[in-house]
């Protein structure tokens, strides 16, 4: 059994048909990088599998390890095992991190029968994987993304994907707004979370980011549909040829999805 | 022609027999300020929803079925057990008790203070030692234009009086705790509260209305309030009347050169309730941080009104209003602050905001500056809304459910005010009382 199946997947938000039929198989272990000019539907199928209020499902099917994913809460997709990297972090004064971060854990391991964790095992959890993304403890006692540059931001995101080990990471456009040396951090904790058993879809505009996460599949999205599946090298073409090179318009049909903050 | 009964009959009525029961036993002053609160009163009258000042909201309960107000009542005798639940826990405070506005000693205690400094109920001190009122009682809450204070100044009788002189620094919180006990026929209390710094002296008050009950009454208050030169006061105001209850409250301050003042003020009760907030800067360089948090729900009505006075230069004032509106409640902000010619190098800043958790809730928010000033840097800002959809998406594709995302949104919301009270068993005591307020919060209380 595939860790996600989308099958001929349709959805629109606010009355606009932005997903046009998307298919799409990960197995475990299996990195995919979903490509696209803007506007194609990278975001929007981000979204509709994290399961984003206002993002209508029109028809086609989702399944995540076999089960029906579409009928399922935002949580409890989450508490299944899916993540997403946002593409902008919500800033949440008032709501610390570490506060934040320990609610969603046990709200995860509580979901699948397991123990809580107490404050003394959940910093033992998060320590090394703090130092990985190069967080220090500052961080720990801020609000949630409160006044976060936008590398702090996509930092945090990976760092709490690091932290609650998502069977599929959904990474949307991770790499947008990072300079080289932050993509390299983040890219690095990425790459540290590759493993047999998850699977993991980056969305990405520009193929940079797919030279420090190397795919094993890449898909060109435009309008709506996939235009086009192949291996890494599929990536390398597209930076030589741009997406004109396979006869696509930027950013033709859906329009960009509303940025998410305050 | 028809003889009208006017709306104010029944309480100038009840003046004469206070009067007559108080005999001459108060000084001349006393007899003055009191009459002249009442003619004020009478020439004002109760206000209406046409005057600005009240447009949202109807005292027109307090005035069809006027409290009854008896001078010679004694307090209801409570056990000490009973208030323990609105006093603070371990906090080391001295802490003064009144019942239903009666001075109640034996649930009442000092801490040891610093010599001179005086802590005590101002009834006492009333007939005790006048003197050391006179130059100071109601010189500060002016009763001009403000019927309620005005008919707290005619009626007053007792609360909390409290003179730190020069230089004292008194470390440990003073706090004065007003419980209600309703009673047959629903009574009003007129608690005063006369607060003096003197020059370079410090003190933290904490003012408590609580109702032991859900019965009916009127807590008509008034604080007032002199902060010296370089003083400096935390003042903060507990408000967990009766949800069938009157708050009414008028509070004063004045603050002298380099003078340092937070006033913060938290509204979880009351029926109706209605909080005026006056402060002055009388001299320069005078700092004030005003903030307030209303979180009602049910019918809950409340009103604040602040007014912020700079009257002379290089004075910085900041202020924050927020409000949590659920069910049928409403929330009212009205803030203004006045910007003196001479008041030049001034700072303001003011914010409210309000958060509504249903459709049914009302929110009315009217920020004000007014600049006669020159060289002024001032801002003002105001926002209704509800919590926002991105970040609850964010924290349930976290595994966080839906009702603990609201809540833990709301209760952030709220703790931008709760994180300023510098008292620990204070803010320890918010975030529950504000939490419990809030549905799943069980999960949030864990993880703090």
């Amino acid at each position: 059994m595939a860790l996600l199946e989308i099958r001929n997947l349709h959805a629109r938000v606010a009355n606009k048909e932005i997903l046009r039929g998307i298919d799409i198989t990960v197995e475990e272990g299996e990195v995919h990088a979903i490509m696209g000019p803007n506007g194609s539907g990278k975001t929007t199928l981000a979204q509709v599998l994290a399961g984003r209020p206002n993002y209508e499902v029109l028809s086609g099917q989702v399944l995540f390890d076999g089960k029906n994913l579409l009928t399922m809460k935002p949580e409890d997709r989450a508490r299944e095992g899916i993540f997403m990297a946002f593409q902008y972090p919500v800033e949440i004064p008032g709501v610390g991190n570490a506060y934040f971060l320990k609610a969603a854990v046990n709200a995860v391991r509580k979901y699948r029968g397991q123990p809580e964790l107490d404050a003394m095992e959940f910093l033992s959890l998060i320590e090394g994987k703090m130092k990985l993304l190069g967080l220090d403890e500052s961080y720990m006692k801020r609000g949630l993304n409160e006044g976060f540059s936008g590398g702090e931001k996509k930092r945090n995101e990976i760092f709490q994907m690091a932290v609650l080990e998502p069977r599929l990471a959904v990474l949307d456009e991770t790499d947008s707004g990072l300079d080289i040396d932050a993509l390299r951090v983040v890219a690095n904790g990425v790459n540290n979370m590759r493993s047999k058993e998850r699977g993991m879809l980056v969305i990405t505009h520009y193929s940079r980011l797919l030279h420090y996460i190397v795919p094993d599949v890449v898909h060109v999205l435009a309008g709506g549909r996939m235009v086009k599946s192949g291996g890494k090298e599929l990536a390398e073409e597209l930076e030589k040829t741009g997406y004109a090179g396979l006869g696509i318009e930027e950013g033709a049909t859906a329009p960009a999805p509303t940025p998410v903050g305050r | 022609m028809a003889v009208t009964v006017s709306l104010t009959d029944p309480y100038l009525a009840t003046f004469d027999a206070f009067v007559k029961a108080t005999g001459d036993s108060e000084p001349p002053w006393v007899r003055k300020l009191r009459t002249t609160a009442l003619d004020h009163f009478q020439k004002t009258g109760f206000p209406t929803l046409k005057d600005e000042d009240w447009k949202h909201t109807n005292v027109a309960p307090i005035v069809r079925a006027p409290f009854a107000f008896d001078p010679l009542a004694e307090a209801p005798r409570i056990p000490g057990d009973l208030i323990e639940a609105y006093t603070f826990g371990v906090l080391k405070c001295s802490q003064l008790v009144f019942v239903n506005g009666h001075f109640a000693p034996k649930l009442s205690y000092l801490r040891w203070l610093p010599e001179g400094v005086r802590v005590g109920s101002l009834h006492e001190i009333l007939h005790f030692d006048p003197r050391a009122l006179e130059p100071e009682l109601g010189t500060v809450a002016t009763v001009e234009r403000h019927p309620f204070a005005a008919l707290n100044t005619a009626f007053l009788q007792d609360g909390a009086f409290i003179h730190i002189p020069r230089g004292r620094v008194v470390e440990e919180p003073i706090h004065v705790l007003y419980v209600s006990v309703s009673q047959e026929p629903a009574a009003v209390s007129y608690p005063r509260n006369l607060v003096v710094l003197e020059d370079e002296s410090q003190a933290t008050l904490i003012e408590s209305y609580v109702g032991l009950d859900k019965g009916p009454y009127f807590t008509n208050a008034v604080t007032e309030v002199r902060v010296g030169s370089a003083a400096n006061l935390d003042h903060y105001k507990m408000q967990r009347e009766s949800e069938a209850s009157v708050h009414v409250s008028n509070t004063a301050v004045v603050q002298g050169r380099g003078s340092t003042v937070t006033s913060s003020s938290f509204n979880l009760g009351g029926g109706t309730v209605r909080n005026d907030i006056r402060t002055l800067f009388r001299e320069e360089g005078g700092s004030l941080a005003l903030t307030g948090l209303y979180l009602l729900h049910d019918a809950q009505h409340c009103d604040n009104h602040t007014f912020i006075d700079h009257m002379k230069p290089n004075c910085t004032s900041v202020e924050t209003f927020k409000g949590i509106l659920d069910a049928r409640s409403r929330g009212i902000f009205y803030g203004r602050i006045l910007v003196r010619k001479d008041a030049q190098k001034t700072n303001a800043r003011q914010t409210n905001k309000n958060l509504l958790l249903s459709q049914e809730a009302f929110a009315d928010s009217t920020p004000g500056l007014e600049i006669l000033a020159d060289d002024v840097k001032a801002n003002h800002g105001s926002t209704v809304g509800q919590l926002d959809e991105n970040a609850i998406f964010y924290l349930r594709s976290r595994g966080i459910d839906e009702d603990a995302a609201r809540t833990l949104l709301t209760y952030a919301f709220a703790s931008e005010v709760i994180n300023q009270v510098k008292v620990a068993s204070m803010r320890i005591k918010l975030d529950q009382l504000v939490l419990s307020r809030l549905p799943g919060s069980e999960v949030i209380r864990e993880a703090l």
